[in-house]
């Protein structure tokens, strides 16, 4: 197929570099799509200075400092098409649990002199600052949906992501519910899929790590958590670790405390 | 009838000692077939491959509510002294993802190459009698409208039924109520019912009767008949739950402005669940799944569900935008347009979807709510 190769970016803001090293765990794959896409700027892998612009730009971490602003501004005029990978490019991540307290008491928390730090009051998803074309949910994402969205791309056709819950998941995988045979708190019903059920197939409750699925009726499901004993300051957890920017999250953690 | 004298004939039931089922078990492999049954893992009675007489959760058993499952042990070392857990035999004649067929592009044209990869010949041990009915159910989906599913048709023709009479039922079980159960009364080849030291076998076809040929049995005598019928009588008598089906579709297309149709979506998570573990459920959604160095794509079909809210989506928007509709789409469609569409309620009373229910939303419950009735 006459497809022109496209230029693929890899962009990092505020993050632990996790979704990025899910990109280079795809050694085998990325190896088909090699002389598909020329991957033109992604620091973690190469050390080509950043020039020009960009077909398709992975866009990982959230916005938490000044400066990231200007450059995910920058990133956005040499993109056309801009995909935000993980929770914390799309919901803030692990390090939106700031936005829940002050931001002085969060500096005083972690720095002993903290006259340097330059931060954003708090930590924010791409989308808050640019237009977004696609987003990946996830910490981190996964390899093979990311792989997927690139090869839908490749053949011109608009990428699916689907946004239904972890259950139905688990069952295509024949997963025994945790919750209903074990009596665990799991976030799966009202967390978005994307994982393949990652935690319920190690007998684990979800984390919610893929935020909220479509719809989620997260009331419901909170008070099966209390039903079943999960103490009132876990459940605010469960619904505020990765997703601090999710309307329905944070107002049903803000319910438990 | 002494059985080393040749096959037993169709029609006849005899009584074998309970360690020769592990005699029946190791011909079925002999012959070439995938033995699944109850086996216990993680937490919970699931089906897969049964090996061996031992890979049976003998001396286990289920306790279920509403939203609710554990295992407990038996005082005895009863081989099928439980109910139904969270799978059916769906999983094995509709497998939750197939890939129905590959397409591979080349310069000016493109192959299409459906896929026929083999599929086993699975012998199903321990089915219930509203898991018949189910398979029962799927058959007139997949196989007796205008189109034949040829998936569905290859391992459905291949399977052998062994069935097991209910000896006990869940307090989710309401089988009895919808005319479909304790007592397996067809679609199967040989059928069990636990006795002490025994198992009584039902002949029902030559497949099962060539499964029997020089296993050691010997004809059942009246008291063994009569036992068999009380312990299936029994369970019929301890269910607790039922579903009053009399004129319900009626009374369901009458009531689709109920109020209670709003309570139930307060508690829906509409997660799936019910219709994932529903053995009639049948819905699905196919994807282009195209390789990655652009040579070729392919076609798969995964389960999917009305209470996926991508699954009515179309041009225009999703024709079930909240949870509300899209339970009144389930419970209206397993209850009453089934009837319509396959001559059958949609519903074999197992009680999955009341266990399953991470919430324990009760199918039975909401349906006597729509009636008015007192719970």
């Amino acid at each position: 197929m006459n497809v022109p190769r496209p230029r693929l970016g890899v962009f990092k803001f505020a993050s632990c570099d996790g979704c990025q090293l899910s990109i280079l765990d795809c050694e085998d794959e990325i190896l088909a799509v090699a002389d598909r896409v020329e991957i033109a700027y992604f620091l973690e892998a190469t050390r080509r200075p950043l020039e020009g612009g960009f077909d398709v730009s992975l866009v990982e971490g959230s916005i938490s400092s000044p400066e990231q602003i200007d450059q995910i501004k920058d990133v956005r005029e040499r993109s056309k098409f801009i995909v935000a990978i993980g929770a914390c490019a799309n919901g803030g991540g692990i390090q939106g649990l700031r936005n829940f307290i002050s931001i002085e008491e969060s500096i005083a928390a972690v720095y002993a002199n903290p006259s340097y730090v330059k931060t954003l009051e708090k930590s924010r998803p791409i989308a808050d600052f640019i237009t977004v074309d696609l987003e990946l949910q996830g910490c981190p994402i996964n390899k093979y949906q990311l792989l997927n969205v690139i090869a839908q791309m490749l053949v011109g056709a608009k990428p699916r992501v689907p946004d239904h819950a972890v259950c139905l998941d688990c069952k295509r995988r024949n997963i025994v519910c945790v919750v209903v045979s074990q009596g665990k708190a799991c976030m799966g019903p009202v967390t978005s899929t994307g994982c393949e059920a990652l935690c319920p197939a190690h007998d684990r409750g979800c984390f919610a790590c893929y935020g909220p699925s479509h719809q989620p009726n997260t009331a419901a499901l909170a008070s099966r958590f209390e039903s079943i004993g999960v103490p009132s300051d876990q459940i605010r957890r469960f619904f505020h670790a990765f997703y601090s920017t999710s309307q329905e999250f944070v107002a049903e953690g803000l319910r438990h405390v | 009838m002494n059985s080393s004298a040749g096959i037993a004939p169709t029609g006849e039931t005899v009584v074998i000692e309970k360690p020769v089922l592990g005699a029946i078990i190791d011909r079925l492999w002999r012959d070439g077939y995938t033995v699944v049954g109850p086996t216990l893992a993680e937490s919970a009675i699931v089906i897969d491959q049964v090996r061996a007489i031992d890979d049976l959760p003998i001396g286990w058993t289920d306790e279920q509510e509403a939203g609710m499952y554990r295992l407990r042990r038996r005082e005895d070392r009863a081989y099928f002294g439980y109910a139904v857990g969270p799978h059916s035999w769906k999983q094995y004649l509709f497998p939750p993802k197939t890939t129905l067929y590959s397409i591979e592009f080349h310069a000016d044209a493109m192959t299409v190459k459906p896929n026929v990869d083999p599929v086993p010949s699975y012998a199903f041990l321990g089915v219930r009698s509203c898991d018949l009915h189910a398979i029962e159910i799927q058959d007139r989906v997949f196989l007796h409208g205008p189109y034949v599913d040829r998936h569905y048709q290859a391992r459905r023709e291949k399977a052998l039924i062994i069935a097991v009479h209910c000896a006990v039922a869940a307090s989710t079980c309401f089988c009895a109520s919808m005319g479909t159960g304790p007592r397996s009364v067809r679609g199967f080849d040989l059928a069990l019912t636990e006795l002490e030291g025994e198992f009584l076998v039902e002949i029902a076809t030559p497949r099962g009767a060539a499964i029997c040929d020089g296993i050691p049995s010997r004809a059942a005598t009246g008291y063994e008949l009569g036992a068999a019928a009380r312990i299936v009588d029994k369970t019929r008598d301890s269910m607790k739950r039922s579903l009053n089906t009399n004129g319900l579709p009626d009374l369901l297309y009458q009531n689709l402005e109920h109020p209670r149709w709003d309570q139930v979506a307060e508690r829906c998570l509409s997660c799936t669940n019910c219709t994932m573990v529903c053995p009639t459920c049948f819905c699905h959604a196919l994807e282009d799944v195209p390789a990655l160095d652009g040579a070729s794509s392919e076609k798969i079909r995964q389960w999917d569900s009305c209470f996926n809210p991508d699954h009515a989506h179309m041009a225009g928007g999703n024709n079930r935008p909240d949870i509300r509709s899209r339970y009144r789409q389930w419970l209206t469609h397993k209850l009453a347009s089934w009837v319509d569409q396959y001559g059958v309620s949609g519903c074999v009373g197992c009680g999955r979807c009341v266990t399953w229910c991470p919430v324990g939303i009760d199918i039975t419950e909401e349906a006597a709510a729509i009636r008015g009735d007192q719970q």
